[in-house]
């Protein structure tokens, strides 16, 4: 009995003394070291235009003019894009209900980018992505908006599709994972020229 | 299935191998209480320290009655720790967002969670948690439930290799040394190096931004309860809002996430978990996240081999292993690259897969790996969401649960639920070559076998027994997020993931409710502590024998046949097992949509 009541304490003890070690002391270093290199990631990659926060690199917000690249859809919260309720669709590949969301999807890519029948639909362009708050589209997807942007700024298509490279991500380390293009940065440098 | 994702796959698999011989030596060293390692300068002190506070003598041994009960009266008083916290979260500090009490039953399914390794969710982190909670609560337990798994594995060698031994080792020192001298290291680098690829740390309050282009939606109208408001033609009724804000969350995340994959915890700061962009950022920081989930497991396998000073058996475990999580996630790849008919039809690209639930900057490949790793072992974290990967894409991230979580598995679980297969692997080649079974130098006994197949049938129970329940009752079926086959796949999965202590989901599953906070967490408990008194009395037995040096008639633990047939006894007992449950979810699924029009 002696031997359990001091099992008990020794977990007690040993609760309290890991806690600071590991909830205190070694989260405070990090927020420290993290602060002092890299101050603008580890405070969120916020974007600032004349003192007030507009956004973040990381974090897609929706854009539905048709002078700027849409990003994917996003199933974040009751709205989509909601950067305090992450989280993907969740429907599964025989879901009714996803079916007729990427068939509406469809037809609106087609119709706002006027594009015949013949041309497929980018898949990024259609499915909502795993957090709803993916900033990124693929290369396909911004070429086949690169018209209608153009159109609608009346700028030259060749100009927006070198933007468009400019903003393009490629592989990292050019092996890991795949080319991708951030809408809001990409949004952003239209609206500055 | 682009090359580019065979030369991903190459660098991941060589890497891992390159690193599995300098992880498991170091281990060796720390879980040795004189081991040496280069740390001890700045460790050593902190690690005396933590023995006078506790008032232990480091070096004194607990027999495997004495270790269980040191880990479980740990375990439990973690567990009141963190449901305290969470229960009086609004009144703790670090609350910026004023998130109020988390509920009863939501507090007692994620304590149990985060003591048993598991970290299921069945809340939002960013909408639900305080810094607090997420730091102290939470996060306490990334380490601790890591170390404790570790520890145990620690154990269980131990028991295999001394020669007639009482004790197995002293818990409280396998746990301080692991956290002091493995964990935290670790994490102190890698949480800086994920902050360098754009993760937050910080206390601040979220942000809110003034969008760039404000615009109005339509949203579907809900009532207090959440339930969709129809109209009289069942049609759901709809409202416009106004969006010209964007509330963008922050928080300590890096030392948070540095933990939750290293100590194949998985618990998300963020509902989307590794999927999040801040949490997880960039290809690089993916590749690494992937990596760090296996480092440790791996590096165990080495450790093993080093301690029965048998190496070679170390190397056939990890192959074992390797080779199960490879042919896994070729499946899940080749089903992801195919995508969904039903998609194509429509006029969608197939060329890039199914995107469904997946992030543009890791694409398929990326996320088939992860989902494979993050399952295979039993960490949880997810880059995508499993919920709407293709029937057989999704069914080897259950399958790999189902099977015990002995592929690399979680931070030491793995290697203690191999060692189990292993021990019922030499048993049945012993009976089948008419041989007396021993496992290096051990007989294995009665008493052995007894406990190693109870260890395997708690979570066949856990898993079969709630979810026929949940499927029959209102309740479980109330938290459905997908009808037909894909319903049921919501179920099975849940339950496997509480059971193995894995903590992924098949997210639509709604599971914040009474009764499936309630028996998830039973099924989690049962998942841990009773497959770890088995396996400590396993671990004990063992360690009392004799050992006897191997003869012409020991059935050999190396080489590849000793290979097929460990692959052979974990696939037997998780394919017959589960193979009819699989089949009314994700098998007719799979045959649904590809020879069907069907669609629920």
């Amino acid at each position: 009995m002696n031997s359990l009541i001091s099992q008990i304490r020794i977990s007690l003890v040993a609760t309290i003394v890991l806690a600071v070690i590991l909830c205190g002391v070694y989260p405070a270093l990090i927020w420290g070291v993290a602060q002092a290199l890299f101050p603008n990631k580890a405070n969120g990659s916020l974007v600032i235009r004349n003192g007030k926060i507009i956004g973040s690199e990381l974090i897609a917000q929706n854009f539905t003019d048709a002078k700027y690249f849409h990003p994917r859809p996003s199933s974040a919260g009751d709205v989509g894009y909601d950067a305090t309720s992450s989280g993907g669709s969740n429907l599964g590949p025989t879901s009714k209900k996803l079916i007729d969301l990427v068939r509406q999807r469809v037809d609106t890519y087609r119709s706002e980018n006027n594009l015949p029948q013949t041309i497929l639909v980018p898949a990024d362009a259609v499915t909502s992505s795993a957090s709803g708050l993916d900033p990124h589209i693929s290369l396909k997807n911004a070429l086949l908006q690169a018209p209608r942007v153009a159109k609608t700024r009346g700028i030259d298509e060749k100009a927006l599709v070198e933007k468009i490279q400019a903003n393009t991500d490629g592989r990292d380390m050019r092996i890991l994972g795949e080319p991708r293009v951030n809408v809001l940065t990409l949004n952003l440098s239209l609206d500055a020229s | 299935m682009h090359y580019f994702g065979w030369i991903q796959l190459a660098l991941f698999v060589g890497l891992l191998l390159a690193l599995t011989k300098p992880m498991g030596v170091y281990l060796t060293r720390v879980l040795d209480v004189d081991g040496k390692t280069f740390l001890d300068l700045i460790m050593r002190p902190v690690e005396r320290l933590v023995y006078l506070l506790l008032g232990i003598d480091p070096r004194k041994e607990q027999d495997w009655k004495q270790y269980s009960f040191s880990l479980i009266a740990f375990s439990l008083v973690g567990a009141l720790f963190t449901y305290a916290i969470l229960r009086l979260q609004h009144l703790l500090p670090l609350n910026p967002q004023g998130f109020g009490p988390v509920d009863d039953h939501l507090s007692f399914n994620t304590a149990v969670s985060f003591i048993t390794n598991t970290n299921w969710q069945s809340y939002g982190g960013e909408s639900t948690m305080s810094y607090f909670s997420q730091m102290v609560g939470l996060a306490l337990h990334n380490f601790t439930s890591a170390a404790s798994g570790i520890a145990i594995a620690a154990a269980v060698v131990r028991g295999v290799s001394r020669n007639s031994s009482k004790t197995i080792g002293n818990f409280w020192t396998d746990l301080t040394r692991i956290i002091l001298y493995v964990l935290l290291p670790i994490c102190i680098i890698y949480s800086i190096f994920l902050v360098s690829q754009g993760m937050i740390q910080n206390f601040k309050p979220y942000e809110t931004a003034q969008v760039i282009n404000p615009y109005a939606a339509q949203v579907i109208k809900k009532d207090v309860n959440g339930q969709e408001i129809k109209d009289e033609r069942d049609k759901p009724l709809t409202e416009e809002r106004k969006v010209a804000t964007q509330t963008i969350l922050q928080g300590p995340m890096a030392s948070q996430v540095a933990i939750k994959m290293l100590g194949t915890n998985g618990g998300g700061f963020t509902n989307a978990n590794a999927a999040h962009p801040y949490e997880n950022p960039t290809p690089l920081s993916n590749f690494l996240q992937m990596l760090s989930i296996l480092l440790i497991p791996s590096g165990l396998t080495y450790y093993l081999g080093r301690t029965v000073k048998n190496q070679r058996h170390g190397w056939a475990v990890w192959s074992a292993m390797a080779t199960i999580l490879l042919v896994g996630f070729l499946v899940c790849w080749w089903a992801e690259s195919n995508g969904n008919p039903h998609f194509q039809v429509l006029g969608v690209d197939a060329s890039a897969g199914n995107l469904e639930g997946k992030e543009a900057r890791f694409g398929i490949f990326n996320s088939a790996l992860f989902a494979t790793v993050t399952t295979g072992t039993s960490c949880g974290a997810v880059n995508s969401m499993h919920d709407s990967f293709t029937p057989l894409g999704g069914l080897i991230p259950m399958l790999n649960i189902q099977l015990g979580e002995v592929i690399f598995g979680g931070v030491g679980a793995g290697l203690y639920g191999m060692i189990v297969f292993v021990v019922l692997a030499v048993f049945l080649a012993g009976l089948m070559i008419g041989k007396t079974p021993e496992y290096i130098g051990k007989k294995i006994e009665a008493y052995d076998v007894k406990a190693s197949v109870m260890f395997i049938m708690v979570p066949v129970l856990g898993i079969l027994g709630f979810t026929a329940w949940a499927a029959t009752s209102s309740w479980g079926l109330s938290g459905l997020n997908n009808a037909g086959p894909h319903g049921f796949s919501e179920i099975l999965y849940a339950y496997s993931s509480a059971a193995g202590n894995n903590g992924s989901a098949f997210a639509g599953l709604g599971t914040n409710s009474y009764w499936y906070d309630i028996t998830l967490g039973i099924v989690m408990l049962l998942g841990r502590f009773f497959m770890i008194v088995p396996v400590l009395a396993l671990a004990g037995n063992l360690a009392k024998k004799k050992l006897v040096p191997p003869s012409e008639g020991s059935f050999p633990v190396t080489g590849p046949i000793f290979t097929i047939i460990l692959i052979g006894t974990v696939l037997i007992v998780g394919a017959l097992t589960f193979f009819p449950a699989l089949s009314l979810g994700p098998v007719v699924e799979q045959y649904i949509m590809t020879h069907s029009s069907t669609l629920f």
